[in-house]
């Protein structure tokens, strides 16, 4: 169980400090599946990476099985099984798909590993492929996914994994988190827009101008964020469409 | 005949664990102490200057030629001339490579001039590994020159690579490709402490259809300098990319240079240079996997440089 207790979050900026996430509170259950929505530059991948150890938090606490965490870096955190799917991956020159993902595995071979098959890749194409400017986004994106799927994990965050991934893929990747939900104790953070991740969810979480706004079952949030104003979202007077947003 | 030094220094450059399979000459301190030819490849010394002659007899296939050198004694300038005459069809590997341990005050030198004629529809694949170490603070350096010859259909791969310990070198790399001749060049260079290194390639596209590539990677570390100046030059109908990556850390700096210059409108050239510190992402990448931030920047170094 990960709990997240008055966090907030200031980054320094070109015109000086923002606040990017203000009091959070929020408890995520093992077994169960959250996915993190909201507008864009709401604060949902800022939460995230604080979760990971990436931002140290301005204020709050972070308990992970009643430990607190707060104080850990990025690779302790890692070690103690949090993991975190980057929506823009780096690439590495040099380095292998192979030798990531034995990265990830640790001491584990990775021989008889799904975790690009989970991902709709097949292993004999792409192990011995470097992790470089070679892979088009979306395989990137898929290996990235693969690197968390190859760990045992205790808290696994996937930011927007479904951003550039072809359909074929993506109903593959919907079945393998809905798979790992269904086998493991992990609990499993989506951050996303996606209807058809949305619709994995336990909880969904609605996070807007650096805090959560409401949270609920997939039922009772539903209608909440079919509201096109959900989350503060005003809908531009001057475009006479519902869809453009009005930031004035 | 080799102590536990010697076969240190060639495991290092030239992966050899003992006295190797195949043609090999071993040379040490400035004498050639172990040789031996066989039927298809010959080695024997030039009369007028210190080196060997390598001729290895056409369509020989999947031999192998180590020619390493070592030096273990302070204040030695070892200068050698090589010549290589890789027969039509001839398909080998060439792996040369030089280790200093310079256990006193002052410069060690070696100046390795090697020459190849890789004869018509040939194959040669060359490693070529420096490294230099002792305990002292006499300076090792290490200049290598390579001229290579290439010949219709001819396909040479060049793998250069500097490890560690080297603190001077100037390393000349010349090639000229006739038609249908392709070339590969890979550099890797570490510099780390005070060392200097400059590295010059000239490639020139002569014949039609000949392609060139330059893949330059290196790694400057604490106040050490690197420079590169890789140029490729077309006279016909051919294809070139060169490509100059460094990563830069601590104080060092790195200057890159490369070149290109079409003497023929279907020469098509394209070359791409880059200098960075390790990307952020990258390090944070792999410490969300668990390494420590040096295990991240040790794993990313060699990577690259792989």
């Amino acid at each position: 169980m990960l709990e997240i207790r008055n966090l907030s979050l200031t980054l320094e900026g070109e015109k000086g400090s923002v606040e990017i996430l203000e009091d959070i509170n929020l408890t995520l259950q093992d077994h169960k599946l959250y996915v993190f929505t909201g507008p864009n530059g709401g604060g949902k991948s800022s939460l995230a990476k604080v979760i990971m150890g990436i931002y140290r938090p301005t204020g709050g606490k972070i308990i992970l099985d009643g430990e607190d965490i707060t104080a850990l870096g990025v690779t302790e955190r890692s070690r103690l099984g949090i993991g975190y799917a980057f929506q823009q991956p780096p690439r590495f020159k040099g380095l292998k798909v192979r030798e990531l993902i034995q990265i990830a595995a640790g001491n584990k071979p990775i021989e008889g590993c799904s975790c690009l098959a989970d991902v709709g890749l097949c292993p004999e194409d792409y192990l011995d492929r470097d992790v470089d400017s070679s892979l088009s986004g979306g395989e990137l994106k898929r290996i990235e996914i693969a690197t968390l799927l190859a760990r045992s994990l205790k808290v696994a965050i996937y930011d927007e994994p479904e951003a550039g991934i072809d359909l074929w893929s993506f109903s593959r990747l919907r079945e393998t988190f809905q798979e790992l939900h269904n086998k493991y104790e992990t609990t499993i953070v989506l951050i996303s827009h996606q209807e058809r991740i949305l619709s994995l969810a336990d909880e969904i979480v609605l996070i807007a101008g650096g805090t959560i706004r409401e949270q609920g079952s997939r039922d009772d949030m539903w209608p909440v964020i079919m509201d096109k104003s959900c989350g503060g979202r005003k809908i531009c007077p001057g475009a006479g469409d519902e869809n453009v947003e009005c930031f004035r | 005949m080799l102590n536990a030094l010697d076969k240190r220094l060639l495991e290092t450059v030239a992966d050899l664990h003992d006295i190797p399979q195949g043609a090999y000459n071993i040379r040490k301190n400035g004498e050639g102490i172990s040789r031996r030819s066989t039927a298809n490849i010959e080695i024997k010394p030039k009369r007028d200057k210190p080196g060997i002659d390598i001729i290895v007899r056409p369509g020989t296939m999947g031999e192998s030629v180590h020619i390493p050198v070592i030096l273990t004694a302070e204040g030695l300038k070892d200068a050698v001339y090589n010549t290589f005459d890789i027969g039509e069809g001839a398909d080998i590997l060439v792996v040369a490579g030089c280790g200093i341990h310079n256990p006193g005050e002052s410069e060690t030198q070696h100046n390795g001039i090697h020459n190849f004629i890789i004869r018509k529809r040939a194959r040669l694949r060359y490693v070529e590994k420096h490294y230099g170490q002792g305990e002292g603070g006499g300076q090792k350096t290490l200049n290598p020159t390579t001229i290579i010859e290439m010949e219709e259909g001819a396909y040479a791969e060049m793998e250069l690579v500097q490890i560690r310990g080297v603190d001077n070198t100037k390393r000349i790399t010349k090639a000229r490709l006739h038609r249908n001749a392709h070339l590969l060049v890979t550099e890797r260079m570490l510099t780390h402490g005070e060392q200097k290194a400059e590295s010059k390639i000239l490639v020139k596209l002569a014949g039609e259809d000949s392609s060139a590539q330059i893949v330059s990677r290196s790694v400057a570390q604490d106040n050490s300098q690197q420079l590169f100046y890789p140029r490729v030059a077309g006279y016909n109908r051919c294809r070139a990319h060169v490509q100059c990556d460094s990563i830069i850390m601590h104080q060092a700096k790195v200057r890159s240079v490369p070149e290109i210059a079409a003497n023929h409108a279907d020469a098509q050239l394209v070359h791409e240079a880059a200098i960075g510190k390790i990307a952020g992402e990258q390090l944070i990448k792999l410490m969300t996997l668990g390494l420590s931030e040096s295990e991240a920047e040790e794993t990313i170094l060699q990577g690259f440089l792989k």
